[in-house]
């Protein structure tokens, strides 16, 4: 029966029709998504961190509301992926304990320390960009809660994109201090951002699967190369240069080369060792702790006019 | 009829050292705000559209968050909420029993009858 199942899973899944919160699924199927949702929403409720860094030092109105808008969308993003992975059967707070107490893992990439005015400019053009080449094909996963968040998120984020690069162009055609400020933050986010899309394809076993189950669509690096690609003569306008003397276009492939990517630092990200793993961590423990007496306040408030409204129906 | 949400708890959550089954025992899901789901509704003429879910301590609050998640972009001009647990839906595993009767009476459509090309207007 279980083996029937799960062939009729695979036939739907084929035939791209979208499974539903309340379909059979296979547990690993289940398990699977639950970790990838919730990364994901971790990852945009962290990614919040480093930009709300600049908020108030943006350099002028515009400028401010438009990251203060882009951060909110951020929080947009975590709320509807919450909600999806939680059409899978787990709740919003274990989903939380498992981000404060470090055992769930978010983007290596927001542990990396936003140091200059330009790197707001660098994380929307890179950041977002690496983001958006991994969400757009996730618009047609196979799981129907996660494809209708990420078709949300993907209309929000090419406004991200076209803020940060933006924010480059105005400082590359600025003065040499303005120059060498959006050179800097290129040379610091380029290789993080291409980490980004994860592990090479033959050291990420679960791509295989996640293929199969039509929950990816695109592997690791099939996605790194395309975002490679499009960078590499992006940079161009910019007038600036990527930070790695291998980047080459190889006539024969029709994509650019790159150099070797320096997984060590990718792993020690991940494991907790990167330059500000602990300072985001105990951000967003501070801040779900500091808002307890809020939420606390809220549901007595909730409860208390329940009972009044009961009264007066009775 | 089965609950609309559903809860597991997980053992092998992966990449920690500990599952998650612990941590769902410790009672922090009872303090937690309900789960709302979400309708809107684009513009004046359409129906309300469900648009995904959120937690908010009551129906007041769940629409005003709302407005925030849902509709930073004039995504709406009406919002409906309702407590998720209230939510009832058909079982997809007795989909096909289900909609058997509406199979077998394609003379609802109006394919179904044949005339004459020269009728027109009909
Ligand atoms: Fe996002
Ligand atoms: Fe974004």
């Amino acid at each position: 029966m279980e083996k029937n199942l799960e062939v009729l899973f695979q036939e739907k899944i084929d035939k791209e029709i979208r499974i539903e919160p309340k379909d059979w699924m296979p547990e690993k199927y289940r398990q699977t998504l639950i970790r990838q949702i919730s990364q994901h929403a971790h990852s945009e409720i962290v990614g919040m961190l480093p930009e709300g860094n600049w908020i108030t030092r943006a350099p002028n109105l515009r400028r401010k509301a438009i990251l203060l808008a882009k951060v909110q969308d951020e929080a947009g993003h975590g709320l509807y992926l919450y909600s999806a992975a939680e059409t899978l059967g787990i709740s919003r707070d274990e989903m939380y304990e498992q981000l404060h107490s470090g055992k769930a893992k978010y983007s290596s990439i927001f542990n990396y320390p936003t140091l200059s005015w330009a790197d707001m400019g660098a994380i929307g053009w890179l950041v977002d960009g690496a983001a958006i080449m991994n969400q757009v094909p996730l618009c047609r996963t196979s799981y129907g809660p996660y494809a209708r968040a990420m078709v949300r998120v993907c209309k929000e984020e090419s406004f991200h994109q076209r803020q940060g690069f933006e924010i480059l162009l105005t400082l590359s055609r600025g003065n040499e201090a303005q120059r060498r400020m959006a050179q800097d933050a290129i040379n610091r986010w380029w290789w993080p951002s291409i980490m980004m899309f994860g592990p090479k394809d033959d050291e990420s076993p679960n791509t295989i699967q996640s293929m199969k189950w039509k929950i990816k669509r695109f592997t690791n690096d099939e996605l790194r190369q395309k975002f490679v690609d499009i960078c590499a003569e992006q940079i161009k306008i910019l007038n600036l240069t990527i930070p790695d003397p291998d980047l080459k276009w190889n006539e024969e492939r029709g994509h650019y080369d790159f150099g070797a990517i320096n997984w060590d630092e990718f792993w020690q990200v991940i494991a907790g060792n990167g330059p500000c793993n602990k300072q985001r961590l105990d951000a967003r423990k501070k801040a779900w702790e500091e808002g307890k007496w809020v939420r606390d306040a809220a549901s007595a408030y909730a409860a208390k006019r329940a009972v009044r409204k009961e009264v007066k129906v009775a | 009829m089965k609950q609309y949400i559903k809860k597991y708890y997980y053992g092998d959550y992966g990449e920690g050292k500990n599952g998650a089954a612990d941590i769902s025992t410790s009672g922090s899901s009872k303090q937690e705000w309900p789960l709302w789901e979400v309708f809107i509704r684009s513009k004046q003429g359409l129906d309300h559209k469900h648009v995904g879910s959120l937690h908010a301590a009551d129906a007041q609050m769940a629409i005003e968050n709302a407005r925030d998640v849902y509709t930073r972009r004039n995504e709406g001009i009406s919002i409906w909420v309702v407590e998720s647990k209230y939510i009832h839906a058909s079982n997809p595993d007795e989909a096909e029993a289900l909609y058997d009767p509406a199979n077998d009476k394609a003379y609802r459509h109006p394919t179904f009858y044949d005339l004459p090309d020269e009728l027109t207007h009909i």
